[in-house]
């Protein structure tokens, strides 16, 4: 697998390398929305002239654009994290029907461990569900490679095909050797009618057609390359799939493998082969029983993870327990927890809905932080545009309580505006507030519609919050600095006693777009009374002594100057 | 079981050091010297100045890219309120590199050469060819700031002798 000599010339992460392998398979056409751990697979992507790469508003638009494309003839990608799936899950599931005109492959980024999202679904479950291929690669290198085969599959089996990584894969690097790229000569366009309209009268014949089609790409699963058995010595063999496969190589590099490229549909007699080979078979997959249930469908005798692993990622060192047949021991997470940056344009917002002792409904973004103590100032994170429809819908659940809806500038774009839509149109009245840092600053810095600039760099129309929020209904649009406290905290109070809806555009970008700091700020030890309100912002650059008064690093002060303005005792000021 | 030569090292600190950035510098050199090179590290919202980690790993062959427990041939601590997070990770015949924190940090003009003066440290140990951690300092750092770099990569190099 890897050559010592061959390994000169670079290392990419999984995600470059798919990016990197997609390009070489001649894709012409890929779009997605940024969501760690996929975001880097476009951002790479982003640099070849050939591909037409675009963030797209959201995952469901995403995947209809990707999707289109391949109607159309080119060769297309489309890229997510796992919960994003779930966004394009209306298109997803037709399209199995529908089938393809030129390779179409669907990039799902899982995240096992929940490094940086809502939950770890296991999205192999999809193909299962919408009956499409399933190709998991187990590192950098075998995602380069894959994703071409994926292509191929495709186009010969006249399907989508589901790509499924995960954040151990996404964001390790290994050497990759670099091929040149194929271009892919287009069909003639056709677009046949029974194909692609799905009214009744043509869906059922597809549906009778996706279930012929699965049938013979089992056939092909159980032939293909991507699904092989390694013999090794020993009689106890191991059924894996993507990075699982590694931790096995780690622990007992020469124990008999079938190693699954291509899990779904599942090489049934492949298994039995398998399975006649050793003695004792152990299942070692992550999260999700996938592999399991077929093993057990097949009534093939085997051992799999206790239960208690299919909680969070799985590690080299657990697999001699899974052997063993013990349970995962749950350890406390260590090490010290996120928070905003120094300068973020977040903390002032926070702070001031803490002061106000309003129940905030909130939304996927870095904002989400402000969950944590010493702020603990918002209330719900459930997905993307949540931040306004949850909000409504708590409010009409209890009408009393002081509630304010937050979200953030591309979450708002993402699907905030249908959830105003709504709230405007069913009567609703509250408060919103759009914290507008131009950009999409918690996946690393992507533009977004409201930036006016695309994935690709370049200028193009700018989204104006203000505008879109008053024709969606809003009866009261405000922009403000949040900087300026007493001015947000004025604005919040007077928009929380009318019976409007209010939106409130906090605007000040995010650090990682304006690195410039705003001069430093001064601490006088002898004013300080120890109060520590100052603390309560929760900001990097401030830390308490032993003693109990504090210490500024000035590395890493931006300037901001919000502990100035929450400090009562002039104890601090700004130069 | 055989047990092939491979080297694992765990850099971890807090985001925004430049934890990632040293990780990135290792990988790099040994892959300059020929060596098979897995890395992992953490993105998104560990990021923000949470605890972050990043693993590199080289040698003939690597399958895992994180390192298993009791692994570790050196850990790499940037950050004092973070030792202790990887104890469990260090082979008995590892070496903990943590003493050399401080003492970087009583010498570094800026804590953001911290990362830089470790790797330097990090050099000494490792069979990985002087040029090539020059050369993957150069490839990582922004040009206006490797000059500095190398400096305190080489007083980082100074420093345990």
């Amino acid at each position: 697998m890897q050559n010592k000599k061959k390994f000169k010339d670079i290392i990419l992460s999984g995600n470059e390398a798919l990016a990197r392998g997609a390009y070489e398979a001649g894709v012409n056409v890929a779009a997605g929305y940024p969501g760690t751990p996929s975001s880097e697979i476009l951002e790479y992507i982003k640099r070849f002239d050939e591909v037409d790469a675009q963030w797209s508003v959201n995952e469901k638009v995403a995947f209809e654009v990707a999707y289109g494309a391949s109607i159309g003839g080119a060769r297309s990608l489309y890229v997510s994290k796992h919960v994003g799936i779930n966004v394009a899950m209306d298109p997803l599931m037709v399209s199995a029907y529908t089938g393809i005109s030129a390779g179409f492959v669907i990039v799902t980024c899982d995240d096992p461990g929940v490094h940086s999202s809502q939950n770890e679904q296991d999205n192999r479950r999809i193909a299962s569900f919408a009956k499409m291929p399933l190709i998991e690669p187990s590192s950098p290198f075998e995602a380069k490679e894959l994703i071409k085969k994926a292509f191929d599959i495709s186009e010969k089996y006249q399907t989508p095909v589901l790509f499924r990584m995960t954040t151990r894969i996404c964001h390790s690097k290994e050497n990759i050797i670099l091929s040149k790229r194929i271009e892919k000569q287009k069909p003639p366009f056709d677009i046949p009618m029974k194909q692609y309209v799905m009214v009744p009268a043509n869906s059922y014949p597809r549906h009778l057609y996706l279930e012929k089609r699965i049938l013979r790409i089992k056939t092909f699963s159980e032939k293909t390359k991507l699904n092989f058995i390694e013999n090794g010595k020993g009689i106890t063999g191991f059924i894996t799939s993507g990075v699982s496969y590694l931790y096995i190589k780690e622990n007992y590099p020469d124990a008999p493998i079938l190693k699954l490229g291509m899990s779904y549909p599942f090489p049934e007699k492949l298994a039995l082969k398998f399975a006649k080979q050793v003695k004792n078979i152990i299942v070692v997959e992550e999260l999700e029983p996938f592999i399991e249930e077929q093993m057990k469908m097949l009534a093939i005798k085997h051992k799999a993870k206790d239960p208690s692993y299919r909680v969070g990622e799985l590690k080299s060192e657990f697999i001699p327990k899974i052997i063993q047949g013990q349970k995962k021991k749950e350890k406390k997470r260590t090490g010290k927890k996120p928070l905003f940056c120094a300068g973020c344009p977040h903390r002032p917002v926070f702070y001031v809905l803490k002061q106000l002792k309003v129940t905030v409904a909130g939304d996927i973004g870095c904002y989400a932080l402000a969950a944590m103590p010493p702020l603990s100032s918002l209330h719900t994170c459930l997905c993307m545009g949540a931040g306004i429809s949850a909000f409504e819908g708590i409010r009409r659940g209890r009408k009393e309580q002081p509630l304010v809806g937050v979200l953030g500038d591309s979450t708002f774009v993402h699907s905030g505006i249908t959830g105003l839509i709504n709230a405007a149109y069913n009567k609703q009245t509250g408060v919103i507030i759009i914290l507008d840092n131009s950009t999409t600053a918690m996946t690393g810095c992507q533009p977004n519609p409201s930036t006016g600039i695309t994935l690709k760099g370049e200028k193009t129309k700018k989204l104006s919050l203000e505008k879109i929020a008053e024709v969606s209904g809003a009866d009261e649009v405000i922009v403000v600095d949040p900087f300026k406290i007493k001015e947000l905290k004025k604005h919040i109070t007077e928009s929380l006693s009318n019976k409007k809806l209010t939106v409130i555009i906090t605007r000040s970008p995010c650090k990682f777009i304006d690195k410039t700091t705003k001069g430093h700020v001064d601490y006088n030890i002898d004013k300080c009374k120890k109060c520590q309100v100052c603390l309560q912002i929760d900001c990097p650059a401030i830390s308490k002594t032993a003693e109990g008064f504090i210490d500024i690093d000035s590395e890493l002060c931006s300037g901001c100057g919000l502990c100035v303005e929450v400090c009562s005792f002039k104890a601090l000021t700004k130069k | 079981m055989m047990k092939n030569n491979v080297t694992s090292i765990i850099f971890y600190g807090i985001g925004g050091q430049g934890v990632l950035t040293a990780a990135e510098i290792c990988a790099l050199a040994a892959m300059y010297d020929g060596f098979a090179v897995k890395k992992s590290e953490v993105h998104g919202m560990a990021q923000r100045g949470g605890s972050v980690e990043s693993h590199v790993r080289f040698g003939d062959i690597v399958y895992s890219p994180i390192t298993p427990y009791a692994q570790a041939d050196y850990l790499i601590c940037c950050h004092n309120a973070e030792y202790g997070r990887f104890k469990g990770y260090l082979k008995k015949t590892g070496t903990d590199l943590f003493e050399f924190l401080n003492k970087g940090l009583l010498i570094v003009p800026k804590k953001i050469f911290i990362n830089i003066y470790l790797i330097g440290v990090l050099s000494v140990y490792t069979e990985i060819s002087e040029q090539s951690w020059i050369r993957a300092i150069k490839q990582t750092i922004k040009s206006q700031f490797v000059e500095d770099n190398i400096k305190w990569f080489y007083e980082g190099r100074k420093g345990i002798v």
